[in-house]
């Protein structure tokens, strides 16, 4: 078992590391300003379903999809908006999709909880808690099978680490040395119970218990996950196996959009000193400001573009025409 | 020349076999399917031809291997899961329902899941309530699914290689009581269409649809009601889904008598299923209602002269015809 949570190095202020960071940073702000049109339209009643936010959680989609390949997988969760953006997925075509729109990546079949692009080596978010750990294992059986160096990640709540099919994966995933890397998002939270309530013994042990090299990082910073998650995906990579990751992390906002009375199960005391002291794009702001790569009005500047982009992208997706009715039976075989 | 014979386990071994060997994506994950063969010993020999990457053992874990196989699926390779008994399908439903069944259509048409669990059904093999079900109206309720149920040798090669060149998940249900049983099988390349019924035994009077372990005891009765002068139909729909509801309904039409014979529970079932298609599709032409038999609703018992009485035999569908035909 290897700890991670040291910073990585400062490094020398080379233009590679500079746009690495920015671009990194622009990622999480996209992220964060797209959750924050899902709930505008969301409340606006203009999204049917569920909306799960993943604000708060940027730095571990982000740190993670940075060190990966287009081509390698990704499996998500309900809460997967961000690791669809991470991925590389674009956001017109997934508010389409949160819409219900034909012009969104499913069709609108999938919905907010199922947006899947094979193009971006998402093999799509999964509305089982626990669902997809089966096919993230199996996406890393097929390229070790096939002889590809691609490397699957797999995405999940601490939620998840109640359910049995993980162990039998992680089990299959350490036996057989497959590249695939058990990325554990603790945001404190199943649902509405804190997680201390419902896991017994630790996070790591579960995964130490089959010997498979696990890390702990602190999810609110992009460069530790990165850093952590290049090293895990290239062990991966050339045949070093399995690896497990739990991220320390918080979800700002309630199990879904209309979880707004929480304070039965977690204080807004707690969630604001997450939000002062700990945000993930506050934490990588101060460091570029520090490291010289960036000034304040260039990472406004960001923020301001992104914003028109996500704003561009509501309005398309509101624009955009639902599928026909005749749609109803297509896809349900292949 | 003599037509060649194989048994039901042979000819589902060759199938896997010659897909195998056709195409380098398949391959068979399961419980002691290498170098065990399976307690059916269905398997043996495949491992020592194509290998142990391709032949593939794993734990006691039904829903993770099953997983493994739908995200493999999904990447590029064609997997062929093998559940030992079908009772334990139920630890893989999630895996197969919400994930196999679901994908292809939750993703707007955009992943596959070209995979094929094989598995069991059938009981009187003294086994007791876990190890005897007939689950397959579980699978065949899924849309996304497709179920097929083989009940000759030659049915269960053509069948095979059809569910594993197919792009979605396919369920095959082995009657694990006719393994042994023998039966003509070309050594051809040869492929049966999923979807397609096949007309086992013609006849004027009534039509017994049957399904897999049901088909044998259908085409017994048959026999007995011919010493009676009953002309009795064997017609078996070969999938539960893609269903071939035309030649069940034609065949309807033709007797105006129907009975359906499936090994599944009774209850909400494949019999349930298949006597609504025909009363809807052949009402005016019957002479009397369809009538279902099934396995009773009861867990299967171990006590044999109390198992035997929870599936229909040949005389309880010998007497069941006869009464429809002739009533007293």
């Amino acid at each position: 078992m290897t700890t991670a949570t040291s910073k990585p190095e400062a490094g020398s202020k080379s233009s590679t590391e500079k746009e690495k960071w920015l671009h990194a940073y622009r990622q999480m702000v996209s992220i964060r300003l797209f959750e924050e049109q899902v709930n505008e339209v969301y409340t606006r009643a203009l999204m049917p379903g569920l909306a799960h936010l993943y604000s708060g959680e940027e730095a571990v989609a982000v740190g993670i999809c940075e060190a990966l390949r287009v081509d390698d997988y990704i499996t998500s969760t309900h809460r997967g908006h961000g690791h669809c953006l991470a991925k590389g997925a674009s956001p017109d075509r997934m508010f389409a999709e949160l819409l219900g729109k034909e012009a969104g990546y499913c069709r609108g079949k999938g919905g907010s909880m199922h947006i899947a692009d094979p193009a971006t080596g998402n093999l799509g978010a999964n509305a089982i808690v626990g669902g997809s750990v089966g096919i993230a294992t199996g996406a890393a059986f097929a390229a070790k099978t096939l002889g590809t160096d691609r490397v699957a990640v797999c995405f999940f709540g601490e939620g998840a680490l109640g359910q049995g099919s993980l162990y039998e994966v992680m089990n299959l995933a350490q036996l057989w040395k497959l590249p695939v890397i058990y990325v554990c998002e603790n945001n404190q939270y199943n649902e509405y119970t804190h997680y201390q309530e419902t896991t017994a013994g630790t996070i790591l042990g579960r995964a130490t218990a089959f010997g498979i090299e696990a890390a702990s990082v602190d999810g609110q910073d992009v460069r530790a996950v990165n850093d952590v998650a290049t090293r895990l995906i290239n062990r991966a990579r050339t045949g070093g196996g399995p690896a497990f990751l739990q991220c320390d992390t918080y979800r700002y906002s309630g199990h879904h959009v209309g979880d707004i009375n929480r304070e039965y199960y977690r204080s807004r005391q707690e969630e604001q000193v997450w939000k002062t002291d700990r945000d993930p794009i506050l934490v990588l702001a101060k460091w570029l400001i520090d490291q010289g790569y960036a000034e304040a009005a260039l990472l406004d500047q960001i923020k301001s573009e992104v914003r028109g982009i996500m704003e561009a992208a509501v309005k398309f997706a509101i624009a955009a025409p639902y599928p026909s009715v005749d749609e109803v039976e297509k896809h349900v075989y292949a | 020349m003599p037509e060649r014979e194989l048994t039901f386990a042979q000819a589902v071994r060759e199938a896997l076999a010659e897909e195998m060997r056709r195409d380098s994506r398949v391959c068979i994950i399961g419980e002691d399917v290498a170098e065990a063969g399976t307690p059916f010993k269905v398997l043996s020999g495949l491992v020592e031809e194509f290998g142990a990457k391709r032949v593939v053992d794993t734990p006691i874990s039904e829903a993770g291997f099953t997983g493994v196989a739908v995200g493999a699926a999904m990447t590029g390779l064609r997997p062929v899961v093998d559940i030992m008994f079908g009772d334990f399908i139920t630890l893989t439903m999630d895996q197969m329902v919400n994930q196999a069944a679901k994908v292809h259509y939750m993703s707007g048409g955009h992943w596959k899941v070209p995979m094929v669990m094989r598995t069991t059904l059938g009981a009187t093999r003294r086994s007791a309530a876990q190890h005897s079900q007939s689950l397959h109206a579980w699978f065949s309720h899924v849309p996304g699914l497709k179920v097929v149920l083989p009940s000759t040798p030659y049915d269960a090669k053509g069948l095979l290689k059809s569910a594993i060149r197919d792009e979605n998940p396919v369920v095959f249900f082995e009657d694990k009581m006719m393994y042994k049983l023998k039966g003509p099988v070309p050594e051809d390349d040869y492929t049966i269409p999923l979807g397609v019924a096949d007309v086992k035994r013609s006849g004027d009077d009534i039509t017994l649809v049957a399904t897999s372990s049901m088909v044998q005891v259908a085409l017994g009765a048959a026999i007995l009601l011919e010493k009676e002068g009953i002309s009795a139909e064997v017609v078996d729909p070969r999938t539960t889904w893609p269903l071939d509801e035309k030649t069940l309904i034609d065949s309807a039409k033709k007797t105006s008598r129907v009975i359906v014979l499936d090994e599944g529970y009774g209850r909400y079932g494949v019999t349930a299923e298949l006597a609504a298609v025909i009363a809807e599709g052949g009402f005016y032409d019957l002479d009397a209602p369809v009538k279902r038999m099934g396995a009773m609703h009861v867990p299967i018992p171990f006590s044999p002269p109390l198992e035997d009485a929870t599936v229909p035999t040949e005389q309880t569908v010998f007497d069941a015809a006869r009464s429809m035909c002739k009533p007293s």
